[in-house]
C-alpha cells in the first residue's frame, strides 16, 4: 500500500482562558471536539478513531487521562491512541492521526489535543528531583533564557527585537476571539516597563499559563472531495528528536529543527519557503523565538532571522505572516499549543480563520517544539490538492 | 496490507525493585540487543516508538530521558505513546504501512517500584467521581472478579490453576520474576487479599522494559530465516465507567480481535497481558480459545509485569515463538485502564 493523502476538513478550539472553571477536563476537549465535528458537518458516529495528545501529566495530575475521557470525546468501541512528546504533542499528534489516513487505515480520524493548566501547577510539574541531577526550578524561561542570550550574541541582534515580537503577536491576537489574553493597550513601552523574569525574558515576553483544547477532523482523500468547506490538504508532515543531554548540540539553532524542515519541505515541494509560504504557525513561548525559528526553518540566513520581525515582514499584513492567531504568546495551553498552530495554519488555508485571515493564502506551515528545544514536529497544508 | 514482521525481541530481566538503575540504565542494552540481533542495520531504521508513563516513576518526560538510550543522533524520526509499548508498536506498523520506511524500532519500560503502583493506577481513574475515593488497583479488580464468579461458572479454582500453570511455565523464562510449582489446593488455602483475590491472583510488582524490531517485506526476510508477520492488528476501548460497562466479559479484545483476524483460524500461542488470574478467563472467553492453544507460555503478567512493557512483551513472546517454528500462529494481546478498558490484540505468522 503507497502513502494516500489526508486533509483537514474539520477544526474546533475552546475559548482560551486563565481557569477554565466552567467546564470539566472532559468538558474542555468536547467542546473543542465537537466545534470541529460540527465544522466538518460531521457527527460522533462518523469517526473511525480518536488520537488524543497531551503534555505531561501531572499538568492536571490525572495519570493516561484518555481513558477517563474515552466517552467524552465518543471514542467507546474505536481505537484510540495518546500520544506524548512534550511540547511538541499538539503538533505530532496531529502527525500521528494523519498517518492514520495516509496508512489507509482509517478515513475519518479524530484527533484532540488539550491543556487545563489551573488543575495543578506547571512550574511544580516541570521541577522533578532526579537522583544525581540539579533540580530544574527555574521553569521553561530559565531553561531557555540562557539559549536567547546566545542567539542574541550570536545574531548580535538590538536588544527591542523582542518587545517588537511581544506586541505584534498580542496586537493579532485581538482579532482571534479564541485566544487567552486581548491586551488593546499593549506597546513597546508596556513591555518594557514589565518586569525581567529571566534575563533577557520580560513578563510580557512570555506565553500565559492556560486551559484550552484544539481538535481537528482528518479524513480520506475521497472523503474530503464531498466535504461541505474546503478542505486543507496535507502536503507533508514531518518530525525530529535528539538527545536532550548530548553535549555539543546546539540548541540555539538545534539540527533536528533543521533537518525536520527540510523532510517537510522536500514533501511538500517547497525549495524556497521565504516566497512559498503564505502564512506561519510556529511555536514562539517567549517572543525571541520568533527570529531564532525563522532561522532554524529556514526562512532568513543564520543572525539574520531578527531583520524580517524588524521589518515588519511577520506582522500581520507582511509578506510572511507569522503568527496570525497570535500564537503561543497570547495562548499556551501547552498540550494544545502545537495542535493550535497546525489547526491555525490549516484555517489560513481554508480561508476560515476569520479577522486574523492572511488574504489570499494558500500555503502554510504548521510547527511545534518541545522540551529542551529537541522535540520538532511540522506540517505544510495546501488550499489546493497536490 | 504490507507485510511487516517482528524480526527481534529483547527484554531486561524482570525484578521487584531496581534500585542500581534508572529507567534509561535499564532500557539502554535491552534496546541495544534487539537492535544488534536483528540484523537491521540501524541507518535503516526509519521510525522509533516508545511507550512509558511518568506517573511510575514520579517524574515528568520520562520518554525523553528513554531517548537518551537509543543514540538519536543524528537526529531521528521518534515518537511517544504514553500507553504500554504494545500500542508504539501499533503506531510504528501504522507507519510502516505507508512503505516509506522498512524498519522500526519499538520500547516500552518502566520501573514500577518507587512509589505503591497499587495506589498510583487510582491516579488513572475519572478525577471527578472515582479518583478522589482512591479505589487502588487490586481493590477494583477484586469487583471485576467477583463480579465474574457470581455472574458465570468460573471458579477461584480455575483462577488458582491460572497461577499454578504460570508459575511452572516461566521457570522455562530466564527473565520472569516469579516462578515455581505451586499445589492449586495450597494457593487456595491461602487467605484473600481483597476477597476473592489471593496472593496468587495477582501480578508481582516490576521494574523492566522491552524492546521489538519491525521489519517489513524483503528487509525482513533477509535478516530472518523466519519472520513473525504481523497478519493483523487492532485495538479497542471500553467506556471508563466501571458500571457503563460488562466487567465479566471483553467486548473491545473481542472486537479487536475479529478486526485483527485472530479467529479465522487456530491458534497455537497465545500470550495475554492479565495481570490478574481472573482476567485471563475473561480473556479466553472473549478469544474463544479453546483446548489446544498455549496460554501464556512465557508466564504472562503473573510472572513479570514491567507495567508500560508488559504488553509489548507478550508481542515479543509469541513472536519469539513463530521465529523459533515452535508456533505457526500466534495471539498477542495487551490491556490498559482498569478493568481491561481498552485491548489490543495482535496476531502472527510464520510463513
Amino acid at each position: 500500500m503507497s502513502k494516500q493523502l489526508a486533509a483537514v476538513v474539520g477544526i474546533g478550539q475552546t475559548k482560551h482562558d486563565t481557569k477554565r472553571d466552567d467546564v470539566s477536563i472532559a468538558g474542555l476537549v468536547r467542546e473543542a471536539a465537537v466545534r470541529a465535528l460540527e465544522d466538518a458537518n460531521m457527527t460522533w458516529t462518523d469517526i473511525d478513531a480518536v488520537v488524543l495528545g497531551k503534555a505531561p501529566d501531572m499538568f492536571e495530575g490525572v495519570m493516561m487521562p484518555e481513558l477517563y475521557l474515552a466517552e467524552a470525546l465518543g471514542a467507546v468501541g474505536k481505537p484510540m491512541l495518546r500520544v506524548h512528546t512534550a511540547g511538541s504533542v499538539g503538533g505530532s499528534t496531529a502527525v500521528v492521526a494523519a498517518h492514520l489516513v495516509q496508512a489507509g487505515i482509517h478515513e475519518r480520524v479524530l484527533t484532540v489535543a488539550f491543556e487545563k493548566q489551573s488543575e495543578s501547577n506547571a512550574m511544580w510539574a516541570l521541577a522533578p528531583k532526579i537522583p544525581f541531577q540539579p533540580t530544574l526550578v527555574a521553569g521553561a524561561g530559565g531553561y531557555f533564557a540562557p539559549h536567547i542570550r546566545e542567539y542574541i550574541r550570536r545574531a548580535n541582534a538590538p536588544e527591542h527585537i523582542g518587545r517588537e515580537v511581544a506586541v505584534k503577536d498580542r496586537v493579532s491576537a485581538l482579532k482571534n476571539p479564541y485566544a487567552h489574553l486581548h491586551m488593546p493597550d499593549i506597546s513597546m513601552e508596556t513591555v518594557l516597563q514589565s518586569p525581567i523574569l529571566w534575563d533577557p525574558i520580560r513578563f510580557l515576553e512570555c506565553c500565559p499559563s492556560s486551559d484550552g483544547a484544539c481538535a481537528m477532523v482528518m479524513t480520506s482523500e475521497r472523503v474530503a472531495r464531498g466535504a461541505s468547506k474546503p478542505p486543507a490538504w496535507i502536503l507533508g508532515t514531518a518530525i525530529r528528536s535528539e538527545p536532550l543531554g548530548m553535549a555539543g548540540r546546539d540548541e540555539v539553532n538545534p539540527r533536528a529543527g533543521r533537518d525536520c524542515a527540510k523532510d517537510v519541505y522536500e514533501q511538500a515541494g517547497i525549495t524556497d519557503p521565504r516566497s512559498q509560504i503564505d502564512a506561519v504557525e510556529m511555536y514562539v513561548p517567549f517572543s525571541w523565538y520568533e527570529p531564532m525559528w525563522l532561522e532554524n526553518l529556514g526562512f532568513a540566513d543564520e543572525g539574520t532571522g531578527w531583520k524580517l520581525t524588524d521589518d515588519g515582514v511577520t506582522a500581520l499584513g507582511g509578506s510572511l505572516p507569522v503568527n496570525p492567531s497570535g500564537g503561543v504568546l497570547s495562548s499556551n495551553p501547552i498540550g494544545a499549543s502545537g495542535m493550535l498552530r497546525f489547526a491555525e495554519a490549516a484555517m489560513q488555508v481554508r480561508g476560515t480563520a476569520g479577522e486574523h485571515q492572511v488574504d489570499g493564502a494558500r500555503v502554510a506551515l504548521g510547527h511545534a517544539y518541545g522540551g529542551g528545544s529537541q522535540f520538532f514536529a511540522m506540517w505544510v497544508v495546501s488550499s489546493d490538492a497536490p | 496490507m504490507r507485510d511487516v514482521a517482528v524480526v527481534s525481541f529483547a527484554q531486561a530481566p524482570s525484578r521487584r525493585r531496581v534500585p542500581e538503575q534508572n529507567e534509561v540504565e535499564i532500557l539502554m542494552p535491552v534496546v541495544a540487543e534487539a537492535v544488534e540481533r536483528s540484523g537491521v542495520p540501524r541507518e535503516k531504521i526509519g521510525f522509533t516508538c516508545s511507550g512509558s508513563c511518568d506517573y511510575l516513576a514520579g517524574q515528568p518526560f520520562a520518554f525523553v530521558w528513554g531517548l537518551e538510550a537509543i543514540a538519536a543522533w543524528p537526529p531521528i524520526r521518534e515518537s511517544h505513546v504514553e500507553m504500554d509499548g504494545a500500542w508504539a508498536l501499533y503506531e510504528a506498523w501504522v507507519l510502516l504501512q505507508e512503505g516509506e520506511i522498512d524498519a522500526a524500532l519499538v520500547y516500552g519500560f518502566g520501573k514500577s517500584s518507587p512509589g505503591s503502583i497499587r495506589d498510583v493506577m487510582a491516579m488513572q481513574l475519572d478525577p471527578y467521581y472515582y479518583a478522589p475515593m482512591w479505589p487502588d488497583a487490586v481493590s477494583l479488580a477484586a469487583l471485576q472478579a467477583r463480579a465474574l464468579l457470581e455472574s458465570t461458572d468460573h471458579t477461584e479454582r480455575e483462577m488458582a490453576e491460572v497461577a499454578a500453570r504460570s508459575r511452572r511455565d516461566a521457570k522455562a523464562n530466564p527473565k520472569a520474576q516469579v516462578t515455581g510449582d505451586f499445589e492449586v489446593d495450597t494457593i487456595l488455602a491461602e487467605p484473600y487479599i481483597v476477597s476473592p483475590l489471593r496472593k496468587h491472583d495477582v501480578a508481582p510488582i516490576s521494574d523492566g522494559a522491552a524492546a521489538v524490531v519491525l521489519a517489513a517485506d524483503d528487509l525482513a526476510r533477509s535478516v530472518s530465516a523466519r519472520p513473525a508477520w504481523i497478519r493483523g492488528i487492532d485495538h479497542r476501548i471500553e467506556p471508563h465507567g466501571l458500571g457503563a460497562r460488562d466487567l465479566t466479559t471483553s467486548v473491545s479484545t473481542a472486537v479487536a480481535a475479529e478486526r485483527a483476524g485472530a479467529l479465522d483460524d487456530k491458534i497455537d500461542v497465545a500470550e495475554l497481558l492479565a495481570p490478574f488470574t481472573h482476567q485471563e478467563l475473561i480473556l479466553r472467553d472473549a478469544l474463544n480459545l479453546k483446548n489446544g492453544s498455549a496460554i501464556n507460555p512465557s508466564g504472562g503478567a503473573l510472572a513479570a509485569n514491567p507495567v508500560m512493557a508488559a504488553g509489548l512483551i507478550r508481542i515479543g513472546e509469541a513472536a519469539a515463538r513463530i521465529t523459533n517454528g515452535s508456533a505457526d500462529r500466534a495471539l498477542a494481546h495487551a490491556t490498559s485502564g482498569p478493568c481491561l478498558q481498552q485491548n489490543l490484540v495482535c496476531v502472527l505468522e510464520g510463513d
